[in-house]
Formats: structure tokens, C-alpha cells, sequence
């Protein structure tokens, strides 16, 4: 490839040499001292045709892309590679280990939430147990209590009733006592005489069907 | 005004820009001089070691932008290799992230007006394609001996037809380091020397608009290009490593 670039190269300066000097000395830029040799023909080039392709600078441009390249080489061979990659790995375990803690706390959390269900579902159960011995409880309190009252008011009833009957009865007598007594006053105040037997049939006789 | 700019503004020196000077003084270049081609070698390395050094200095799980940048320019390159050469093929990844590296930011810098663009130059991409060629040439013998030239034999085609498919492939293989340097040097020189072209235009006032846009326009493609050499250049690569990892067809 180089063969052919420096032939090509070669033949340009050939051809345009000639022309160059003339070119040249015209118009001489102040920058360049016309020398002759060397620096006729560079800038005979330079003004015939590419740059790249003036062999002269090969040498250059070949020694310090060397150079470069090398330097470069080393620089991030020995130093930038290893960092990415340690940091890329480093990246990649955070990323992997996150994950499995994520993993782990989604576990634990499950596992806090069926023991949180579990819990849940004993103390309601315990509270249903409780509620239930409660009413039991109080049921039978409330039974017996029922049984007690019952018992009492059956037995005030009854007393009530026999003091009644006794109320009654006395009311009775004492009823059949004033209008017997009325009987024989009004009998007397009417100038008769009063015949006890007689005053207490006819006390008896009306007195039937008031009382009762 | 505008006569006097078509008279004395219109000079085209699209090539100028290419010229290899020595940095001090004037004088002839010698091998060891330091030009213009040194210090943009120089700041194209630089560039490169300042995104992918100081880029990671942080060295942050969670990267800042210019780590995302170096670890994407890594990624790039090392998906590349992967993808194409495969995994045995990693263990040449400095080389080629170095390669790419250069040329990506060579390309890039030379857009900078007023640079100088060290990858316009054939004999900075002619010693970047030779030593791709060499080295894949070398790498094929070492790991493959003799089986290295079934690459030229193409055991699938007819009998008949392998001398001439050989001769073809011999061609080819021969060819690629030119084609590979020939493309990346042509690649800058055409579009520099197209804006430039365009730039002398802008000293006539009536296309100046017309001259200024198609800079712009020119520019942005060529930053486009920049990127997209670089990137065929190490795809090349990569697929000539494959060649010589795997030289069977």
C-alpha cells in the first residue's frame, strides 16, 4: 500500500517541480524563506496536491501515532479498564444482592403477614371462647337470679294473699259487727226492741252477695 | 462590497487544513518533531484518558454522566467483541476499546475548527489498519497454525470452484487493510474539505446565508460520520478477530 502511495507521491512532486520553482519565486509568502532543496518541494506539494500524501511527514506522523497509541494503550489497559470493570461488577452484585434482599424481605413479609392472619385468627377465636363462656356465665346468673326472684315473689304472694284473706275477713266481721250495731241502734232510737238474732239474720241476708 | 468579495475573498484552500507544520518555528519535519499532528494526537489520547479515567475517578454505583458515558463507551465496545468475535475474543478488548477510543475522538476533535484531524491523514489510518491486519494475522496463525488458511478455502463450495473462491478471498483479505484505511481517511477528508469548500463560499455575500447553512448542515453530518467510521472501524475489526478465531466458514 505504501509502494503505491510514495510512487503516486512521487510522480506528483516529479510533475510539479518543475512548475513549483516558478510558482514559487512569483509569489514567495514573507513566512517562508525560499531555501532551496527541501523546502522548494514541500511547498511545491503543498500547493500541488494532498498533504497526505507527502511522504515526508510520514515518518512524523507514524513515530508519534506510535507513541500514542501506546500511551494509550497502557493507560487504559492498566488503569480505566480495571475501574470500569470493577465498577460495572460492583453495579451488577449491588443490582443482584438488592434483589435478594428484596427477595428476603418479600419472604419475611409473607411470613409476617400469615403469622399476623394466624394471630389474628386465635385471638378472634379466644375472643369468640371468652364472649361465649361470659354469656354462659351470665346466662346462668341471670337464671338463677330469675329462679330467686320468682321464688321471692311467689312467697310475697302468698303472704299477701293470706294477710287479704285475713284483711277480708276481719273487714267482714267488723262490717257485719257495725251493722248489727247500727241495726240495734236505729231499732232502739225507733222505740223497738231489738232482738239480736232477729238484727243479725237480717244483717246476714242483705249483707249475702255485697261482700264476696 | 460584493464584487470586491467575489474578487479578492473567494480562495479555496480546502486542503490547507490537512498540512503537517512543525508546532515551533518553520523548518523541515523530522520524524521526531513536534507538529500539529503530535498535539492532536496528544489531546485525542488525552481526551480519551479524561473520559474513561477521570470520567470513573468517582467510581459510583450510581454513575454520574460522564461515568455513564465511559461505561456505555465499554459497554459498546465490549458487546461488540462479543457479539461478533465471541467470548474468546474478549481478551483482545484493550486493544480494540484503545482503537476505538482514538478514533472516536480523533474524528471528534477534528471537528473543532480550527483542528487539526490526525485520522484525515492515510498514514495514521494506514498504521491503524496494518496493525489491525497484522495482528489478526497473527492471532489466526497462533491459535488456528495451518488451519488458518481453510479462511481461504471455502469447503462449502464446489470442488471446482475453491481455487477460484481462494483466490478471490486471498484478494480480499489482502485488500482489507486498505479498504479499512482508505475508508476512515476518505470519510474526513471528503467532509472537511466539503466544509471548507462551503466556508470559502460564505465570503460572497449573496450565498452567504445558503454557504452558512450548508456549514451547519455539513457539520452536523459530519458529526454523525465521526461517530459512525469510528464505529465501522471497530465492527471491522471485531469481524476480522472473528476471521481469525474462527476461520472455518
Amino acid at each position: 500500500m505504501f509502494s503505491l502511495l510514495q510512487e503516486a507521491a512521487t510522480t506528483a512532486v516529479e510533475t510539479t517541480e518543475g512548475v513549483a520553482v516558478v510558482v514559487d519565486e512569483t509569489h514567495a509568502a514573507g513566512a517562508h524563506v525560499p531555501t532551496p532543496g527541501v523546502e522548494l518541494v514541500g511547498h511545491a506539494e503543498e500547493a500541488a496536491g494532498l498533504p497526505q500524501l507527502d511522504i515526508a511527514t510520514f515518518g512524523n506522523q507514524i513515530f508519534w501515532l506510535v507513541v500514542t497509541l501506546v500511551v494509550l494503550y497502557l493507560v487504559l489497559s492498566r488503569v480505566a479498564l480495571p475501574r470500569i470493570a470493577a465498577v460495572l461488577s460492583d453495579r451488577q452484585g449491588a443490582v443482584t444482592g438488592d434483589l435478594m434482599a428484596a427477595e428476603e424481605f418479600k419472604h419475611k413479609a409473607r411470613e409476617a403477614e400469615a403469622a399476623y392472619d394466624k394471630a389474628l385468627a386465635d385471638a378472634r377465636h379466644e375472643a369468640q371462647a371468652i364472649v361465649n363462656q361470659n354469656r354462659a356465665e351470665i346466662q346462668a346468673q341471670l337464671d338463677a337470679a330469675i329462679a330467686k326472684a320468682d321464688a321471692e315473689i311467689a312467697a310475697r304472694t302468698a303472704e299477701s294473699e293470706t294477710r287479704i284473706r285475713e284483711i277480708r275477713a276481719s273487714a267482714e266481721t267488723d262490717a257485719r259487727q257495725v251493722a248489727r250495731d247500727v241495726t240495734a241502734e236505729l231499732v232502739a232510737a225507733f222505740g223497738g226492741k231489738a232482738d239480736d238474732a232477729a238484727v243479725g239474720a237480717a244483717v246476714d241476708g242483705r249483707m249475702k252477695g255485697a261482700l264476696q | 462590497m460584493a464584487t470586491e468579495a467575489t474578487g479578492g475573498g473567494l480562495e479555496f484552500h480546502p486542503m490547507d487544513q490537512f498540512v503537517v507544520s512543525p508546532l515551533f518555528g518553520a523548518g523541515e519535519v523530522h520524524w521526531y518533531t513536534p507538529t500539529n499532528v503530535t498535539l492532536w494526537l496528544a489531546l485525542t489520547a488525552l481526551a480519551s484518558i479524561a473520559l474513561l479515567v477521570l470520567g470513573t475517578r468517582g467510581r459510583a454505583i450510581v454513575p454520574n454522566r460522564a461515568q455513564s458515558m465511559a461505561e456505555m463507551a465499554y459497554g459498546l465496545v465490549h458487546k461488540m467483541i462479543e457479539d461478533i468475535a465471541g467470548k474468546d475474543g474478549l481478551q483482545y478488548f484493550p486493544y480494540i476499546l484503545t482503537l476505538f477510543m482514538f478514533v472516536v475522538f480523533a474524528n471528534l476533535l477534528g471537528l473543532i475548527p480550527m483542528a487539526f484531524t490526525v485520522t484525515s491523514h492515510i498514514a495514521v489510518t494506514g498504521i491503524l489498519a496494518l496493525a489491525v491486519f497484522f495482528g489478526v494475522t497473527i492471532i489466526g496463525f497462533v491459535k488456528n497454525g495451518a488451519h488458518f488458511l481453510d479462511l481461504f478455502w471455502v469447503r462449502s463450495a464446489p470442488l471446482a470452484v475453491r481455487p477460484i473462491l481462494a483466490v478471490i478471498e486471498v484478494i480480499s483479505y489482502f485488500v482489507r487493510p486498505l479498504s479499512l484505511s482508505i475508508r476512515l481517511a476518505g470519510n474526513m477528508i471528503a467532509g472537511h474539505a466539503v466544509i471548507k469548500v462551503f466556508a470559502g463560499f460564505a465570503a460572497i455575500a449573496a450565498v452567504a446565508p445558503v454557504a452558512i447553512i450548508a456549514v451547519v448542515g455539513m457539520y452536523a453530518f459530519e458529526v454523525l460520520v465521526a461517530f459512525v467510521q469510528a464505529y465501522v472501524f471497530t465492527i471491522l475489526t471485531c469481524v476480522y478477530l472473528k476471521d481469525a478465531l474462527h476461520p472455518s466458514h
